[in-house]
């Protein structure tokens, strides 16, 4: 809260500067009232009790009236700022992004399709508009020096205003107890500049990029019979492939090259009759790329 | 006063079982301030595993449901079964035999709450236990249960110790006390106990459809199913926030004797301290969902409950300008009942205007569920609550004793606790500030915060000496104090008018009850306030 960096979080910063000081106010009287008294009317020895005194009526009247006032000028403040923080939208105003608390961490999707985990990533500059929701128990998204915070409640969806002036990253926590790992559900906002933003948005909404001769290893079911990574120690009717082009021999005693290893996958009944493995019909380009990538499996 | 273990077990007589509330108050204040230094011991560093989560949230559970309904409210309630029928002149409580009812129950549920601990786990979702947090899913084993029952008893407990006040306060007055010369502590017990009987059925109710959702699948609290965690929050928080005036208003009440007697002067303004109670009573039941500003509910409805939580801050104002005017041309004796309870009038203040953030919106949705709640809400139990306690303790000590609580090791007591409270809390508002939110089992390595939580745990050590050595001066005084006799302070109300200990029926004969202060008439011919102003 000490280094606010959207309008939102520095209106409440604002108003909390404004609260302190006239706290301090009060403070000094009530403490001057006490303090002055407490050294001025110190009994002395041997002295006799004051004459009584009961009550003032016009004291009493100022010391209630004079705190109504200033109460009503807070008040006022106070629904100025909300106003700020909490700015109206139009009906139906799409949320710009989703945030899902669960227990222990915190999901965020963008309308592409994009999600993340953590690692919350927004345009810097731009106000967009934050879908706060959980998957279970209550949460609450907190990012200091970004927004108000907002209690993710179950079954209900609520609504903030996220934004950051500048670039940088902003530490989030979890601010509603939620069960055993609270202390550990914490985030960032990663606020980066607009094509930076489009970029990294557009990226997560893709699957990554996976070696298109693992893919059709895996699409064609090879997989379901042989290992592809070490450590794979599942029990499998073929042998393991995670390394077969450091080996010497394919089955039987048939050299390991590529021509042989083309051979073996389209017809291995061919070469040993009767092994577990059927002839599979693979298109000849399929075929170009399973050799290859198994090639690379050193 | 008869004495050995039957007589205790057995008893009905107001005084015994306002010393057992006070005695049980004191065996749960060691175990929770035991639990808070667990708790202070974990924090003292960043990523420490000295305890672990579950112990953690087990921990900080029980602390805040033991110091609220086993420290604060048995003493309070011990205090006034002890002290408002010897302030009215009265033999007894209204009704003796449900006196004793009310204290076993609160043992009982006291029983109930720790036992939870040998029979798989303690509760362990906060003391507001948020649905659907404390519902089966996610909190499966049997400590929620026993929390709920156990509050079950001891708020059962609190409402039986509240109709016996009211039926006490109405009918057993001494011929003359008026309601208009209630000394202020038992005007304030008498409010207290209407907003006790108003605000108690809430929690009841939320408790017994909690235990329906857990243990019979109902889905009061269930949002799969229909239900709404939003409702738990507004039942518990329509008893939850009157409970904290419940909680501080007998407060109210030993500071409005103890301050007048050690300025020697009458209170200043009794009529706007009686006033002022009222208003607070009653605006209390229209402040409880400052406490859910977080929640999306809707402006508007969230600007009624801000105005209505920074008008009672006006009520509980005044309270403090009249106490610090009953300083001013006082003759003022500084005992250390008088010391904490000029401590409090400054913790106290601190802890109001703190709070006060809390009623300003925008603040509370930066502020609320941090550190700053932590440090406010222990300014007000602590600095206000527990300051105002130890205050009554050796204020009262004498009366239930007949001997006076050591002064020297009172000094230690004070100055200990003064700067270890202080030392501990205030450095929390700044971690609140800086983004700690509570109820953390442990934080990251940021900027100060390991800095600024040793310092913390440092404070807390020295409170906890402090506390220790009042624990301490109670056995020592009580086996060695000096014998007090009956009115060591000159004070004015009944209570001082019967022997110390007071004999079973109290008072061998009640002094004519003509004003606020019957025994200054009695010491004062000359000069009685019935002759002027303060008649009542």
């Amino acid at each position: 809260m000490f280094s606010p960096q959207s309008p939102e979080a520095h209106a409440i910063a604002t108003l909390f500067t404004y609260f302190l000081v006239l706290a301090a106010i009060i403070f000094l009287v009530v403490a001057g009232m006490v303090g002055y008294s407490v050294v001025r009317y110190r009994a002395r020895p041997g002295a006799a009790d004051p004459r009584p005194t009961f009550g003032h009526r016009r004291i009493e009247i100022t010391w209630t009236v004079v705190p109504l006032v200033i109460v009503l000028a807070i008040f006022v403040f106070t629904i100025r700022t909300m106003a700020t923080v909490d700015a109206p939208l139009e009906p139906d105003w799409p949320p710009d992004l989703v945030i899902t608390g669960h227990q222990w961490w915190w999901e965020a999707r963008y309308p592409n399709g994009a999600t993340t985990a953590r690692e919350i990533h927004i345009p810097a500059g731009r106000r967009l508009l934050a879908q706060i929701e959980s998957a279970d128990v209550i949460h609450d998204f907190w990012a200091p020096q970004l927004a108000r915070k907002m209690d993710a409640v179950p079954g209900r969806a609520a609504y903030i205003w996220l934004r950051a002036d500048v670039p940088g990253t902003y530490q989030g926590a979890c601010s509603e107890f939620c069960g055993m790992q609270h202390a550990g559900m914490r985030f960032e906002v990663v606020a980066e500049p607009e094509a930076d933003f489009s970029a990294w948005v557009a990226r997560q909404a893709e699957t990554p990029a996976v070696d298109p001769g693992e893919r059709l290893f895996r699409e064609r079911k090879c997989a379901d019979c042989h290992a592809i990574s070490a450590g794979d120690n599942a029990t499998r009717i073929g042998p393991p492939l995670a390394h077969i082009a450091s080996r010497k021999y394919l089955g039987g005693n048939l050299p390991n090259t590529p021509g042989n290893l083309t051979r073996w996958i389209t017809s291995p009944q061919s070469i040993l009759p009767g092994n577990r493995m059927p002839d599979l019909p693979v298109p000849a380009d399929e075929l170009q790329e399973l050799t290859r990538f198994l090639e690379t499996r050193r | 006063m008869r004495s050995g273990v039957k007589a205790w077990l057995s008893t009905i007589d107001h005084k015994q079982i306002g010393i057992l509330y006070m005695l049980t108050a004191l065996f749960f204040f060691v175990v929770g301030g035991l639990e808070a230094m667990a708790m202070r011991a974990q924090l003292s560093a960043p990523n420490l595993k000295f305890l672990s989560p579950e112990a953690y949230d087990q921990i900080f559970t029980m602390h805040g449901t033991t110091m609220i309904f086993l420290v604060v409210m048995p003493s309070l309630v011990g205090f006034g079964v002890y002290l408002v029928p010897l302030m009215i002149g009265a033999s007894d409580m209204a009704f003796p035999r449900l006196n004793a009812l009310g204290y076993w129950l609160t043992l009982g549920g006291g029983f109930l709450l720790y036992v939870s601990f040998l029979a798989g786990g303690a509760p362990d979702a906060g003391w507001f236990s948020y649905a659907p947090l404390s519902e089966k899913a996610y909190s499966p084993h049997s400590g929620m249960d026993y929390w709920a029952l156990g509050l079950l008893l001891l708020s059962a407990g609190s409402v039986i110790a509240a109709v016996n006040f009211v039926v006490t306060i109405v009918t057993l007055r001494a011929p003359g006390m008026t309601i208009r010369r209630l000394p202020l502590f038992v005007w304030i017990t008498l409010v207290n106990s209407v907003l006790i009987l108003a605000a108690l059925p809430a929690l009841n109710a939320a408790l017994v459809m909690l235990l329906s959702d857990r243990l019979l699948q109902a889905h009061f609290f269930d949002p799969t199913h229909g239900g709404s965690p939003i409702l738990w929050q507004h039942y518990f928080w329509i008893f939850g926030h009157p409970e904290v005036y419940i909680l501080v208003l007998p407060a109210f009440g030993m500071i409005s004797e103890i301050i007048p007697v050690f300025s020697r002067k009458p209170i200043f303004g009794y009529g706007f301290v009686a006033a002022s109670t009222l208003a607070i009573a009653f605006l209390s039941f229209g402040v409880w969902v400052h406490h859910m500003f977080a929640v999306a509910l809707g402006r508007v409805f969230i600007s009624v409950f801000a105005a209505a939580s920074m008008l009672i801050a006006v009520p509980t104002g005044v309270k403090i300008f009249n106490w610090a005017a009953t300083l001013v041309g006082g003759s003022i004796r500084f005992t250390t009942a008088m010391l904490f309870a000029v401590a409090f009038l400054l913790e106290f203040t601190f802890g109001g205007l703190s709070g006060l953030a809390f009623a300003i919106v925008p603040i509370d949705w930066q502020l609320t569920d941090t550190y700053f709640v932590v440090a406010h809400l222990h300014y007000v139990a602590f600095g206000g609550i527990a300051f105002a306690l130890f205050a009554g303790a050796y204020y009262w000590f004498p009366k239930i004793t007949g001997r006076l609580l050591n002064e020297s090791l009172g000094r230690w007591n004070f100055w200990m606790v003064v700067v270890g409270f202080n030392l501990t809390f205030f450095v929390q508002h700044i971690l609140g500030l800086m983004g700690m939110p509570r109820r953390v089992y442990t934080y990251p390595d940021l900027p100060w915060w390991g800095v600024l939580n040793v310092i913390s745990t440092f404070g807390a050590v020295i409170l906890g000496l402090g506390a220790l050595v009042f624990v301490a001066n109670l056995f020592a005084s009580l086996a060695f104090g000096a014998r007090s006799g009956d009115d060591p302070w000159d004070a004015w109300t009944l209570e001082w008018a019967a022997a110390s200990p007071p004999p079973p029926d109290n008072f061998k004969r009640v002094p004519l009850v003509r004003s606020r202060r019957p025994l200054w008439d009695l010491k004062h011919p000359e000069s009685p306030d019935w002759a002027t102003r303060g008649g009542g």
